[in-house]
């Protein structure tokens, strides 16, 4: 038996990194499971940093000890694919994103089977969990794995830069577009908007601009809709703003590190991002701006305000591992509702509604922010890009229109090369 | 093992003629077979390395690049032939621009590192005073992590917020789209290629000419050549066996260069694949759309891509040896 893991291992490890010096490699111990460890693949995100320093309650509680791996998100997907993909049993418990990765694995048979589990214990309560979520973490009826980090877009914006252009909060689109414009045109040196431009890393960002503008990726049969009236319109609405608003020699790369620096160095005036990365704005060791950052519901388009809510992250527990019912134990104390509120206090916006509920769960977050999170929970849209299972290659085609117009092509005419791309992958997908 | 084990048909101390126990005939029997197959025993290990690290990933590749294997390599997946390699050669959106890109990455950067790296190589020759300080400080960009490398100069490259557009700015001069730039990404990754590795051919420069008699030269300095003559007629010649060796080395590196596209462009090499290679195309099929066979077919043409480059080079070492 071990010795054909070792083979499939080296087999998959040779097929994927042939040519390659990227693969890092991590081992764990084999008798991991007679000492009763937990072996624990995390991602660097702040929901690690409070789950790593209470870990030692945990192994005090259980008895179990927890061997933590770390990585960052992109190591973190290449290490699922080398180990998945070789029926490794050296992970027990992994933290993965549902919406990126979750229909893969769960046609993979990576993910165990977590139904049971999850309704067996009703003071740790699954049905405390918001909706969007449960749905995002179950696939073909089977709850695969447990959220522990939710998100919505919000808009990040500097109090002090409106009040001396004299304008109000906006609300709509167009007076979002008209306030990014009267503060580009009084100082240049200020972008009126920044957001996320990379091609694949933009598509979740841009999704609410899309559902609020009546558009989505898909229509009601399943077919490609990203060159809808509705999409055309966002595509040339989000892309204009950066092209025309946004900061001087942008980039077409820039995922959330790099937007937030520009906004967080004092250089933008509007941001629209995940909510869950409010913290990187409002920590003056981070920031420039701690002080004036004010957040606000996303601007109402044609069809309203309708952000994503999406859960970003979650607990899975690896179906080869020998080792799952202690796996399940961890989840089970990672993810109950006291770990959950001490997360969200920390800036982690939790899955459970009691939490919300609570006022203590949003005790610590600025007041206009908990405004905007409510009102965003109430109309959000229950995913944030294409529900398919190769979501990488998904979100590169429908990513394109976004980059051709902030590059200054013709955004309709992207929208409908895009259109036709995603069209034949969701043809191959069905296959 | 099999090839550690006694054959059952070795004589007992047939070689040496010693007759001793049955423990000590074992051992006997042993150092002869040892003995009569020592090339083989000796050259075990790196048969087995070479057959583990390079021949098992090759075959398997190559097998997988016949199937149309996807999402999950334990998948079912059934054999093609060679539809991935008429998929990929007829796919001129990615895999083409990515052969140009490999190459012009690797032809350019190899100029750069070459030409720079004799200068630098000529300037070391001779011994000066803080010879051994300006050797350390040549050789920092070398053992830094390419990663590193290349984070370190995204953040120098910043359109808005780095140090490269700042300085710019203070002589006057517009800032630069760098790595930003559909047109400038690739020259920029170039230039931090050059700079990470530049210093190792100055390293094997600087050992081929140390390693040149000084007759020639001198000869050549009698009969009243200057420098420029000296250098193009006597020390380039004789150097040429070294130089083709630091463009063979440097060149399989940069073919295969990953880490520094990687670290300052990510997935696809960018929003418009501008500095999307070949290594970078397969990583993406395999990593990020888990197309395992195309990945594999790709990976597979790379390889005879770098193979066919190398045996032309060999091939001018050869004859600039003779």
């Amino acid at each position: 038996m071990k010795r054909r893991s070792i083979l499939q291992y080296a087999a998959v490890a040779a097929a994927l990194s042939l040519g390659l010096t990227a693969c890092g490699g991590g081992g764990g111990s084999s008798d991991a499971k007679a000492a009763g460890t937990v072996r624990v693949t995390l991602a660097n995100h702040v929901w690690t940093e409070g789950i790593k320093a209470a870990i030692p309650e945990f192994e005090k509680s259980s008895g179990l000890k927890v061997e933590l791996t770390q990585l960052g998100e992109d190591q973190l997907s290449d290490q699922y694919n080398v180990k998945l993909n070789a029926g490794s049993d050296e992970i027990d418990v992994m933290m993965y994103r549902p919406l990126q990765e979750g229909k893969a694995f769960a046609k993979n048979g990576y993910l165990a089977d977590l139904t049971s589990k999850v309704s067996a214990d009703s003071g740790w309560d699954w049905k405390d969990y918001q909706e969007g979520p449960v749905k995002a973490s179950t696939v073909d009826g089977k709850v695969v794995g447990v959220p522990i980090i939710t998100e919505r877009e919000v808009l990040y914006y500097r109090k002090d830069l409106l009040k001396a252009a004299g304008l109000e909060v906006p609300k709509t689109m167009d007076e979002l577009e008209a306030a990014a414009k009267a503060i580009k045109e009084s100082s240049p040196d200020t972008a009126g908007f920044v957001a996320r431009t990379g091609k694949s890393a933009a598509v979740t960002q841009f999704s609410s601009f899309l559902y609020s503008f009546g558009g989505d990726w898909t229509d009601d049969s399943g077919k490609s809709a990203v060159n809808s009236d509705a999409a055309k319109e966002a595509y040339a609405y989000y892309g204009g703003l950066i092209r025309n608003y946004g900061p001087a020699n942008v980039s077409t790369d820039m995922s959330w590190p790099e937007a937030m620096a520009i906004f967080t160095q004092g250089k933008a005036a509007f941001y629209t991002e995940a909510d869950s990365l409010y913290k990187n704005a409002t920590d003056p060791a981070k920031s420039k701006v701690a002080d004036t950052v004010g957040f606000a519901a996303l601007p109402a388009g044609p069809a309203g305000s309708k952000p994503y809510n999406i859960p970003s992250w979650g607990l899975a527990v690896n179906q080869a591992s020998s080792n799952q019912d202690n796996a399940w134990k961890f989840i089970q104390w990672a993810t109950g509702k006291e770990r959950t509120l001490a997360a969200q206090k920390a800036g982690v916006p939790g899955p459970r509604a009691s939490v919300w509920a609570d006022p203590a769960g949003t005790s610590t977050y600025p007041k206009d922010l908990a405004e905007a999170i409510a009102a965003s929970a109430e109309n959000g849209v229950g995913h944030d890009r294409p529900e398919v299972v190769t979501v990488g290659k998904a979100r590169e085609i429908v990513g394109g229109p976004i980059v051709d117009t902030i590059t200054g092509a013709d955004s309709s005419a992207a929208a409908d090369t895009a259109n036709k791309a995603f069209q034949q992958f969701l043809d191959s997908e069905k296959k | 093992m099999s090839v550690l084990t006694p054959p059952r048909s070795a004589q007992p101390g047939a070689p040496s003629g010693r007759n001793a126990g049955a423990g000590s005939g074992a051992r006997e029997n042993f150092s002869a077979w040892a003995n009569r197959h020592r090339k083989w025993l000796f050259a075990a290990p790196a048969m087995i390395f070479v057959g583990v690290l390079i021949i098992f990933p090759l075959a398997w590749t190559l097998y997988l690049s016949l199937t149309d294997s996807q999402g999950s390599v334990r998948a079912a997946s059934d054999f093609v032939g060679l539809q991935n390699y008429l998929t990929v050669l007829a796919d001129a959106e990615r895999f083409w621009p990515a052969v140009g890109r490999t190459l012009t990455f690797t032809g350019v950067a190899l100029v750069c590192e070459v030409v720079l790296g004799m200068c630098i190589a000529l300037l070391l020759w001779r011994p000066f005073r803080g010879e051994k300080w300006v050797r350390v400080a040549i050789l920092l960009p070398l053992v830094a992590t390419p990663v590193a490398v290349g984070m370190m100069w995204r953040l120098i490259f910043d359109p808005n917020i780095g140090f490269a557009n700042q300085l710019l700015g203070m002589i006057g001069i517009p800032p630069q789209p760098w790595l930003s730039g559909q047109d400038t990404a690739l020259g920029t990754t170039i230039f931090m290629d050059v700079w990470q590795w530049t210093p190792m051919v100055v390293l094997i420069l600087l050992a081929g000419l140390t390693s040149l008699s000084e007759e020639p030269d001198e000869a050549a300095r009698m009969d009243g050549a200057n420098s420029f003559q000296r250098f193009f007629y006597i020390t380039l010649p004789l150097m040429m066996p070294t130089v083709i060796v630091a463009i063979l080395l440097r060149g399989i590196d940069a073919l295969k260069t990953f880490d520094i596209l990687y670290a300052t462009k990510g997935k696809g090499g960018g929003s418009f694949h501008e500095v999307e290679t070949l290594n970078v195309y397969a990583y993406g099929l395999s990593f990020d759309y888990n197309q395992y066979g195309l990945s594999s077919a790709v990976l597979i043409l790379f390889f005879m891509i770098i193979v066919g480059s190398m045996w032309l080079l060999t091939m001018r070492k050869k004859a600039v040896s003779k």
